[in-house]
């Protein structure tokens, strides 16, 4: 089986952008990433894309209306906020399969303000706020929770990760914000949830990302190997079963899953990996998911985060770009997203908050109900 | 409409003669309990053993979120709670009658299903429905 690399790829600079349809954003990714490999939709053989809000909507072809109708296949996905990541993986599993040797993946969202999830049944009564919430802030809070009465696990620890990614989005153009928040801004923002304070609830915003991923014949051919990134793992699991599964999302056994996957596929480890972009959506997941991806052993993430080492500058910096904390969280373009980041990395061109003589980096993304897609890529 | 309320989930059983109560399925191949009916088991996968079992009033608190931002008309704030009933089943719910406060929140603090309207709530016939709530033991 041949390897496959990514050889171009960009994300638009996350924003709000109503006056844009979806597959404009869609496009304007796709053609940046076009552009990072001197490539044109004349080259792609299939497009995978990746959108959760108009899942019906058949974006993936209304992209090409707007970058050129070759008439390639078009595959759209939906797999919740893992749909960027699934869009990615679809692609890289034609090129390994060898249907394709150059492809193309779009993940692409346009969001509202608000609470997202609790939406509840049509039948009888509302449930939300009677059989408690299905809100996102509280569904994660209650997961965060879980490792409080685990590990001791405080409100102020939590918080912490909050200060962290919106000081890593200061150093990143393409983030929504670039605001430092310090510990007592966080911990004394508006309470949605406990512990998730607003400033604890990743930012609902307008983006996009795109990735061009060729055989290894094929970059080479083309002659782009020198800033491709290679696909060393593609990994999506869904959640194994869970004595609470019924009233309490799993994020944890499926990450376990996947990271374990990953790992075994890439012959490496998690002491191997440079920097790690991974689903902080609020901060107390974030938490959950420096033991779930075995950066540390079960009940130190606690001390992880006292201690900097997932900091810009610590032994595995984590979510430098901002998070989707800060940098923001377009739920179908997160997954590709967060393998730009990487692969931005890996090529040494992250300017201010580039992650030094970085050569694996892990990606990771849960979408609730459940679905977990991890990417390890590696340096050239 | 009905005279008498109306469960506000189907897994809350109300008798005509008798106490109203939560109703599990229980797999009869490796005993994992549901909330609601199925005929098979997702966690074996087991087809056609599962039976209805009456599930215990008592339990204790596994995790919970304070809700201060909810949807527009939800009260707010309130505990949405996990509680694992005496028979391991967990049921999610708000956790009544203590402050809205972490530091009187214990986990594992005994808890008591109570049964009670709705905090209310009416769909758009007009029918009443019955609720279940935890509460400290």
């Amino acid at each position: 089986m041949t390897d496959a690399y990514i050889v171009g790829v960009d994300m638009i600079k996350f924003g709000r952008f109503p006056e844009k349809t979806v597959p404009q954003l869609g496009s304007q990714a796709a053609l940046m990433a076009l552009d990072d490999c001197g490539l044109t939709i004349q080259d792609m053989q299939a497009l995978y894309c990746g959108n959760l809000g108009q899942a019906s909507g058949m974006v993936g072809q209304r992209i090409l209306q707007e970058i050129g109708q070759t008439g390639i296949p078009v595959v759209n996905v939906a797999n919740a906020c893992a749909t960027g990541a699934t869009a990615f993986r679809e692609a890289w599993t034609s090129v390994k399969a060898g249907l394709y040797d150059c492809v193309l993946a779009v993940g692409v969202e346009q969001m509202g303000k608000g609470l997202l999830g609790g939406a509840g049944g049509a039948k009888g009564i509302p449930k939300e706020g009677l059989l408690g919430s299905g809100t996102m802030p509280a569904v994660f809070a209650e997961a965060g929770m879980e490792h409080a009465r685990n590990h001791g696990t405080t409100f102020e620890q939590f918080a912490k990760v909050s200060v962290k990614n919106h000081h890593h989005s200061t150093l990143n153009p393409k983030a929504m914000y670039q605001i430092e928040t310090p510990l007592e801004t966080v911990m004394n923002a508006e309470m949605i949830s406990y512990p998730n304070t607003k400033l604890m609830c990743s930012v609902n915003v307008d983006g996009s990302a795109a990735a061009v991923i060729c055989s290894e014949a094929k970059a080479k051919e083309l002659g782009l190997m020198s800033r491709a990134v290679k696909v060393r793992a593609s990994i999506l699991a869904s959640d194994p079963w869970q004595d609470r599964d019924l009233v309490m999302p799993d994020v944890n056994s499926c990450t376990r899953k996947a990271a374990k996957e990953a790992y075994e596929m890439a012959g490496i480890g998690p002491e191997d990996i440079d920097l790690i972009e991974l689903h902080d959506c609020f901060a107390t997941a974030e938490i959950l998911h420096y033991e779930n991806l075995g950066i540390c052993g079960d009940g130190e993430a606690g001390r992880m985060i006292d201690d900097g080492e997932v900091a810009l500058g610590g032994s595995t910096p984590v979510n430098v770009s901002g998070g989707l904390l800060s940098k923001g969280h377009p739920l179908g373009a997160t997954g590709i997203a967060n393998i730009y980041e990487v692969s931005t990395h890996l090529r040494g061109e992250a300017g201010g908050r580039q992650v030094e003589g970085a050569r694996f980096g892990l990606t990771h993304v849960i979408g609730l109900g459940s679905a977990c897609g991890i990417h390890i890529l590696e340096k050239v | 409409m009905s005279d008498a309320p109306l469960p506000a989930v189907p897994y809350l059983k109300i008798p005509d003669d008798g106490d109203p109560y939560l109703e599990g399925q229980k797999c009869g191949s490796c005993g994992a309990t549901f909330l609601g009916e199925r005929s098979v088991c997702s966690k074996c996968g087991t087809r056609d053993q599962l039976g209805p079992v009456t599930l215990p009033n008592s339990g204790k608190l596994y995790t919970y979120s304070i809700v201060h931002r909810s949807f527009p008309g939800i009260e707010v704030p309130y505990i949405s709670a996990i509680v694992d009933l005496d028979d391991g089943t967990a049921v999610k719910g708000n956790l009544i009658n203590v402050a809205p406060d972490p530091d009187k929140i214990e986990f594992d603090m005994p808890v008591e299903v109570v049964y009670a309207d709705a905090l209310g709530r009416k769909d758009s016939d007009g029918n009443s429905y019955l609720s279940y709530f935890f509460q400290p033991k």
